[in-house]
């Protein structure tokens, strides 16, 4: 019996042993990353990041070397807090709050204090860094801007913050990331793949050697240069011509849907957000709540896209054999239907057919293709959706795809929203209940970009390639996939020619005559959009929007341009100006037409701007109306 | 048959290949431990594993030269051993060399020797004299404070010298003393004061008092009917609860702060990992970080990073479950429970009363000191100092091992001889 108690004592001693093992090797995991972080030190080789040129290899944006002093905390020992705040020139506040976020942060990872301080700084710092135990500088790049515009699309990098870091483990504190633009859309591309090494520290945390013998060590991984759609010359020249405007322009070759400019009004030096002035620069530019710089109107604006819409109206009702090309419409002063009810029209030549309707920009004319394209079915709600649909074939009432990470969807209207805000069937709605939609009016937005792309659309007859702003990776021979491949719309392509010879006629003897450009034929169509704000709660009318849209040459079309100026009035005004000088100087290189060019140069439209916030009764659309006359009786009510 | 004339095929190769099987792997995890890539000859007396191969093939000798005595000799010499032993313990206070705070070592010029290490064999020896007299009855009290002297003796000159974690292992003789007839309510009582003591530390003498007296009304009232001594539960429950208060006094008052906070961090009283309960800490990590497999030789970031101290020496098990997982770890701890049992049923199969008690000595040192060192590398039991048989780095702990085990197969061995 007593020999069995002794060897009872072993065994158990046995397992229990066996058993604590198991809870500390293989139960219990804190310890594997508690000795990752004790024994094995990361160090990161941060690479050059990509650099991008425009299409025809122009340098756009480069780097430049930028130092963080960063610390690890743990490692920090006393030191002599005045000296450095003096070297690093910041208070002695500033330097004891950053470490104390990057000791809550983590206390074995490095943190930056001070981030991207210059070369200057880095030379003068350098020397005396030894005497500061647990700091040490990090080299970084940041950007070098070569030109001073295309801010909007050329995005910036900032600091990782908390959320990031915990989302990609790839990023550490410190670490830069691309926002916005291509920056954000090409991150992986550009910022290329940091270098790490391995090392082994001993108990003291001195380094003792590479860590498996730097079997797990990677290189770090140059960014990719890439190239961009954009022609730097003629994004330029857009952003002089919109300055004073807010609005924007968009340019694509139709061939390829490679976008040639992309101008958002107002814009800002992309240099503004670089290095240490960044934060503070963003955060003028994004309170300004007023001019809205860091609102990208091109992308982000969803606008009534106006009379261009006409174009889509007729290309529908052509594909519907809703009207034949023979079809006159009457206009007198506009269409008038049910008991009482105008739907108004400028005064022009009548009667008119489809490419003379184009050309004249008749409203009366689309009110009619729109309704007869409607009511070929037997109700409103078929009649819509099948509209609904064509219109979706050309990128509309959806995102567009383009590879840039901001975007609206615009708005298509169908049949459920009719019915629901007509409360179907509690009550019906007819076609001429959604008549404003032929003129692109009414329910119907879109950004300029897809005015942009629809009018592509037309250009090539029939099918576009999804807008996209890179062109190249340097190294590669492909685009992404979604980019070429050819989207086709719902509209047979011989229905394009009397369009697009209606588009022409615009400039031949239409609503843009004075807006020819010698040797180049151009269609295109202009644009004034209705337009309201709130002043104090009330519903204001402002001065139309002008938009434009057009393309050039009319056959094998190299440009099509959509233009969106607020309150710029009628469309040909401001928007027809710019589309004819952006036209000439990418197809000629040069400017001919300088009337047209001073014109817009010595307008500005900051008057026009500044009237809502006058506080009083204003003109709009050059004096025909006054409105905000509330206002008036307001200032009496408060001085009374 | 007798002397040496015996054919070498009468020794027990099972323990034999366990102590080849554990020299191996501990040398292995010494190289690791100790492995420095800046060390450029390996064949240089300042480079520890290269040392330590040299005390294994010189282990070798010895085990030659002890198989080779006649079996008798260490049952006829065993009181000059054990005297001669003490001496070399006394001796120490005029001649000793001071290690890390302990007089423990003589200084030989080549090597330290640790007369400690030597003791425990000694002491095993002159146990089984003694016991396997046949005038020594281990039930009566005389002879139970001999016995108790005999182990006693070392581990008191042992120390103040100090190194309290050689003389604990002293213990060891319980195993040898309880199989030779030792109460079992000595124990209960060993139990019982284990028992106190933790939860005196754990919870206060308070508690404990107020638990043992209702453990006594409990077991006075369920065996009531057989008219129990009232007198017997009264002192038992007083003797419990000032016990516990003098654990108290002792742990508050006679303790030193560094032993007080060995004993709070393994109850969990006390969590630091930077300062006291460093050793502890880093131990558990190097093991964690092993998983099932472990890291590789040379390949335990907190080997090569020497977080754990005394690796190579006292926390020597932390290597192993750092570099061979939880399945090496495993092998080893197999390993020892296995040698421990063989020693424990070849013991019992000994003719001879001597060579009985001797290895169930040898059984109860090796046990300890397994326990005592892989509980404190596990973290489960308090830092205490000892060497884990076979594998720590040492000269003197290597010997003494392998003289203590192989006296044991000799005697084995000559079991079939005798008749």
């Amino acid at each position: 019996m007593r020999k069995l108690l002794l060897l009872f004592v072993v065994l158990t001693t046995g397992v229990l042993f066996t058993a604590r093992l198991f809870y500390l090797q293989v139960y219990d995991t804190s310890a594997t990353t508690l000795s990752e972080s004790n024994a094995v030190k990361e160090q990161f080789e941060i690479p050059q990041r990509g650099r991008i040129y425009d299409r025809n290899g122009k340098l756009l944006v480069s780097n430049q070397p930028s130092y963080d002093l960063m610390a690890i905390p743990r490692e920090v020992v006393p030191f002599d807090t005045l000296a450095l705040c003096k070297l690093l020139n910041i208070t002695k506040g500033d330097l004891i709050k950053q470490l104390s976020k990057a000791r809550k942060w983590s206390p074995r990872q490095p943190s930056p204090i001070v981030s991207t301080m210059s070369q200057e700084e880095y030379a003068y710092l350098g020397e005396q860094m030894r005497k500061y135990e647990g700091f040490f500088i990090q080299k970084r790049s940041l950007r070098d801007y070569q030109i001073d515009f295309g801010a909007n699309f050329l995005g910036y990098i900032q600091e990782v913050h908390q959320g990031i870091i915990d989302r990609e483990p790839y990023y550490k504190m410190g670490d830069l990331i691309g926002r916005q633009g291509v920056e954000q859309q090409y991150e992986e591309l550009l910022r290329g793949v940091k270098g790490v090494t391995y090392l082994q520290k001993d108990r003291f945390n001195r380094v003792i050697g590479p860590y498996k013998d730097g079997a797990l060590d990677q290189e770090p991984e140059e960014g990719k240069n890439i190239y961009l759609t954009i022609d730097s010359e003629l994004q330029k020249y857009g952003e002089q011509l919109m300055v004073g405007k807010r609005g924007g322009i968009v340019a694509i070759e139709p061939a390829t849907g490679e976008i040639l400019a992309l101008v958002a009004a107002p814009n800002y030096d992309p240099a503004l957000l670089v290095g240490r002035e960044r934060s503070i620069n963003y955060t003028k530019l994004y309170n300004d709540s007023i001019a809205k710089p860091t609102f990208d109107r091109v992308l982000l604006g969803e606008y009534p896209p106006g009379s261009p819409f006409k174009a889509l109206t007729s290309l529908i009702a052509l594909q519907e054999d809703a009207i034949s090309l023979s079809d006159k419409v009457y206009c007198n002063g506009g269409l008038r239907y049910g008991r009482n009810r105008n739907f108004g029209c400028h005064h022009h030549r009548s009667p008119v057919q489809l490419v003379t309707g184009i050309a004249y920009s008749c409203n009366a004319y689309f009110a009619t293709a729109y309704r007869n394209t409607i009511n070929k079915y037997d109700t409103p709600q078929e009649g819509i959706d099948n509209w609904n649909a064509h219109l979706k074939s050309f990128g509309l009432g959806d995102f567009l795809g383009y590879d840039i990470p901001i975007g609206r969807p615009g708005y298509i209207p169908d049949s459920k929203y009719y019915n629901r805000s007509y409360n179907y069937p509690q009550r019906r709605w007819g076609t001429m209940a959604t008549v404003s939609n032929s003129i692109g009016q009414g329910e119907v937005s879109m950004t300029p970009i897809q005015m942009a792309n629809f009018s592509a659309a037309i250009a090539n007859r029939g099918w576009f390639y999804r807008p996209h702003i890179l062109k190249k990776i340097q190294g590669q021979d492909t685009l992404p996939q979604q980019f070429e491949q050819k989207n086709y719309t719902t509209i047979d392509p011989e229905h394009f020619e009397p369009v697009i010879e209606g588009l022409n006629d615009v400039y031949n003897y239409g609503t843009a005559t004075h807006l020819r450009i010698p040797d180049i034929e151009i269609c295109g169509k202009t644009g004034t959009a209705e337009n309201y704000t709130k002043i104090n709660g009330k519903r204001v009318q402002l001065t139309d929007h002008s938009t434009f849209v057009a393309f050039a040459p009319k056959e094998d079309p190299k440009i099509v341009i959509a233009v969106f100026v607020e309150n710029g009035y009628w469309g040909s005004r401001y928007g027809g100006r710019i589309a004819s000088v952006m036209i000439e100087k990418y197809l000629k290189g040069e400017v001919t037409q300088k009337h047209l060019e001073n014109w817009v140069l010595n307008h500005t439209l900051e008057d026009e701007y500044a009237k809502p916030l006058s506080g009083k009764p204003f003109s709009i659309n050059d004096g025909k109306k006054i409105v905000g006359q509330f206002l008036l009786n307001q200032e009496q009510e408060t001085t009374d | 048959m007798a002397g040496g004339s015996r054919s070498i095929g009468s020794f027990d190769w099972v323990i034999i290949l366990l102590y080849l099987a554990l020299i191996t792997i501990g040398w292995i995890n010494i190289y690791s431990a100790s492995f420095d890539p800046s060390t450029e000859a390996f064949m240089s007396m300042d480079n520890l594993p290269f040392k330590q191969f040299v005390w294994i093939i010189l282990g070798f000798v010895i085990i030659a030269f002890i198989l080779f005595l006649d079996s008798k000799f260490f049952e006829r010499f065993s009181s000059v051993i054990y005297i001669i032993s003490l001496l070399s313990l006394l001796l120490l206070f005029v001649f000793g060399k001071t290690i890390s705070g302990a007089t423990s070592w003589y200084n030989l010029g080549f090597m330290s020797l640790q007369p400690s290490e030597f003791a425990k064999a000694a002491t095993a020896l002159a146990l089984a004299k003694y016991l396997s007299d046949i005038q020594t009855n281990i039930k009566t009290l005389k002879d139970q404070i001999r016995a108790l002297l005999i182990i006693a003796l070392p581990a008191l000159i042992i120390i103040p010298q100090p190194d309290p974690g050689s003389a604990l292992v002293y213990a060891a003789f319980f195993f040898p003393l309880y199989r030779e007839g030792l109460a079992a309510s000595y124990l209960i009582l060993g139990a019982s004061a284990i028992t106190l003591f933790v939860f005196t530390l754990l919870i206060g003498p308070l508690y404990v008092s107020l638990i043992v007296f209702l453990i006594t009304v409990i077991l006075f009232y369920r065996n009531r009917k057989r008219r129990p001594s009232k007198r017997i539960y009264i002192g038992i429950a007083v003797v419990a609860i000032l016990f516990t208060f003098s654990v108290n006094y002792i742990f508050e008052n006679v303790f030193e702060q560094r032993h007080r906070d060995r004993f709070n961090i393994v109850l969990g009283k006390e969590v630091d990992a930077k300062s006291i309960g460093y050793n502890t800490h880093q131990s558990e990590i190097a093991i964690g970080n092993g998983g099932w497999f472990g890291k590789g030789f040379l390949e335990g970031t907190q080997t090569k990073g020497k977080f754990v101290p005394e690796q190579h020496t006292d926390y020597i098990f932390a290597t192993v479950g750092e570099e061979w997982g939880f399945l090496g770890s495993t092998v080893v701890i197999g390993l020892f429970i296995l040698l421990i049992l063989r020693i424990i049923q070849l013991s019992e199969k000994q003719k001879n009363d001597f060579s009985r008690i001797y290895g169930y000595s040898v059984a109860g040192i090796l046990f300890i000191h397994f326990v005592v060192n892989v509980g404190m590398v596990l973290g489960i039991l308090p830092t205490v100092g000892i060497p884990l048989p076979f594998f720590s780095y040492g000269g003197s702990g290597l010997w003494g091992f392998t003289i203590l085990l192989f006296i044991f197969v000799k005697l084995d061995g000559n079991r079939v001889n005798e008749w």
